[in-house]
């Protein structure tokens, strides 16, 4: 049984009211998804901008609500009487990408990092001294860190006080929105195997959103590939960075930069901008940008179907018996 | 886990910072200090004053500032200038702090809840704000006063109601940009109930400008204040207001021009102090990190 289960989540966000309040139009930024999150490893969400992986981590993390959806923690439904969100939330727990942005200004670093435990009882001592030991564990002496103010330490810092004050909760999952993504390649590098040796220390679980695929492959043991809203392909990292199944996916994997001249390319390995959301493509979503496309496409939703063990992709191609040229003939 | 025992460096914190920020503006702090002479003048009156602010004397009505024994000379009743004017203040400064305060704590609470609840609850507190709001501020002090009639207690009260609108909406306004930052939304990540993330994570961030916004009102409740007494809403004769003043020495205003303007230099001395002092405090407050 998967740790944390996500089943047809939806999320849709009103774009323009009527005179009465009606919502008219919508963005769907995330559409039906659905995947596991298995416990001790790395999953890693990767997609464009708007593809609604940040949407994701906030539905998880009940900072929005969903429109439809259900999660389950160790096969328990969140926000019923057998698992509450309080509950929930103290297993399970985020590190924001702009790190001055999500420390309280006036407060100190300490002060932040204690907030969470005493939201849920613990004592303000016991708390302390759980900060205290955290910001030793980050790497910030505590001595010298814990009285300080956000603005007075650099992004890096900010950043693990962040992870420090996420882990007070000494939850079971870290949800690691951008989290690296704003910090310069030499800092990243150091938070990053901060955050492994975090993994092994505090049996952690993973998710780990980001868009900069080498920094995903170097962290998840499995990757899901999200493309407006939808799961375009989930499959183990190797499998899926060597032998993507979804041309989204190989796209994606073709605008990495590769330190082999001979395989440097300058055609764009994808053209144009994903399509607006509000009105988006009918059939497979990402048809209006497929090298790929026939006329199947258009005409219905392809379902995220299994291709290889543990390794699944949403394309007609990979589906025999599709109807598309390049898929398999008929199922046997 | 293992205890640290170790002195932990604090820096200082916002307020201290603040606070030298402010220090190191000559005119707020000259402000500031008339302003708590004001203050003192109010709570020392019975002290400070030479004569009765009450007791008149009808042989020496109007003297000009100079006269012997009157050194800001006598009004239309033959009291005492001075004692009237030190007096005054009490009444004057309560009557711009105390509606001040109270619409601070009603209009800070509106404004906090519909910023951090939004949806629904924000609209219906802000539209009701806004009702209040429509009125220009002099005519709706004047007509709740008149409404409710002549007397201290009614108009403190009706210049509460006119200043919870504009207060309660700066409250909405600070406090809808700091919800949606994340550090609220880490907190509220962390399971913490609505009361607790906002005790913790919003007041402190609102509070301060909410704050310097409410000081810069006293000065225009001070003038409404008196404003309502000039018409005979507030304060009743004989007490010392320096709206009230200002209002019966009128009818001197050509044999005496120098005392009729006294009271008035008194509301202006106060108004512009506080006006300063909030704008140094506000100067002060805006700290880029």
């Amino acid at each position: 049984m998967a740790l944390l289960e996500v089943r047809g989540l939806v999320k849709r966000f009103p774009v323009k009211t009527d005179f009465l309040g009606r919502t008219a139009s919508f963005v769907s930024a995330v559409d039906r998804i659905d995947f596991d999150l298995h416990e001790g490893e790395t999953l890693g969400v990767v997609g464009e901008s708007g593809c609604g992986k940040s949407t994701t981590a906030r539905l998880l993390m009940h900072l929005i609500a969903p429109t439809a959806g259900t999660i389950r923690f160790e096969g328990r439904t969140v926000g019923t009487p057998g698992l509450t969100w309080k509950a929930f939330l103290r297993q399970v727990q985020m590190v924001f990408q702009d790190s001055y942005a999500s420390l309280n200004p006036r407060l100190t670093v300490s002060e932040s990092i204690a907030f969470g435990p005493t939201a849920h009882d613990v004592s303000r001592r016991e708390a302390e001294a759980r900060a205290h030991s955290l910001l030793a564990r980050v790497g910030l002496e505590p001595a010298r860190f814990a009285g300080r103010f956000p603005h007075e330490l650099s992004g890096g810092q900010r950043q693990r006080v962040n992870i420090a004050r996420a882990l007070a909760m000494q939850p079971r999952v870290l949800i690691l929105d951008e989290a690296v993504s704003a910090l310069d390649k030499s800092i990243e590098a150091q938070v990053l195997n901060l955050l492994l040796d975090l993994k092994d220390e505090f049996r952690l679980t993973y998710l780990f959103i980001s868009h900069d695929l080498d920094v995903v492959r170097f962290m998840a043991s499995r990757v899901l590939v999200m493309y407006l809203g939808r799961v375009a392909e989930i499959g183990p990292t190797e499998a899926l960075y060597t032998g993507s199944r979804h041309p989204y996916t190989t796209a994606l994997l073709g605008s990495l930069l590769s330190m082999d001249p001979d395989r440097r390319t300058s055609a764009s390995p994808i053209s144009g901008d994903p399509p607006n959301p509000i009105n988006p493509p009918a059939g497979c979503r990402f048809h209006t940008r497929c090298p790929y496309a026939e006329v199947v496409c258009s005409a219905q939703v392809p379902a995220l179907a299994p291709v290889a063990s543990g390794h699944s992709a949403a394309c007609v191609m990979s589906q025999p018996g599709s109807g598309h040229s390049r898929a398999a003939g008929k199922a046997a | 886990m293992k205890e640290i025992a170790t002195e932990v460096i604090r820096s200082p914190g916002y307020w201290s910072t603040v606070l030298r920020r402010f220090a190191r503006d000559p005119v707020a702090v000259i402000a500031a200090a008339v302003v708590l002479g004001l203050i003192l003048m109010a709570v020392f009156a019975p002290w400070l004053a030479p004569q009765d602010p009450l007791q008149g004397m009808t042989l020496r009505r109007l003297r000009p500032p100079g006269t012997e024994g009157y050194p800001l000379g006598t009004d239309e009743l033959g009291r005492d200038m001075l004692s009237r004017l030190i007096h005054g203040a009490r009444i004057s400064l309560f009557m711009g702090i105390v509606p001040v305060f109270a619409a601070l704590a009603i209009g800070a609470t509106i404004g906090i809840v519909a910023g951090y609840a939004g949806g629904w609850t924000n609209t219906l507190l802000m539209r009701t704000v806004d009702v209040f709001f429509a009125f220009p501020s002099v005519l709706l002090a004047v007509a709740l006063a008149g409404a409710m009639g002549p007397g201290i207690l009614n108009s403190i009260l009706a210049l509460t109601l006119v200043f919870v609108p504009p207060i309660a909406r700066v409250a909405e306004s600070v406090t809808t940009g700091v919800r949606t930052r994340d550090y609220v939304e880490a907190a509220r990540a962390s399971g913490a109930g609505a009361l607790l993330v906002i005790r913790k994570h919003v007041l402190g961030n609102v509070l301060g400008p909410i704050f310097v916004y409410a000081m810069s009102l006293i000065a225009v409740c001070m003038i409404l204040a008196s404003g309502l007494s000039f018409l005979g809403l507030g304060v009743k004769p004989p007490l010392p207001d320096w709206g009230l003043m200002l209002n019966t020495l009128r009818t001197a205003i050509y044999t005496q021009p120098l005392l009729c303007a006294l009271p008035g230099v008194m509301i202006f001395i106060t108004s512009i102090s506080f006006n300063l002092m909030t704008d140094g405090l506000r100067s002060a407050m805006d700290i880029k990190a």
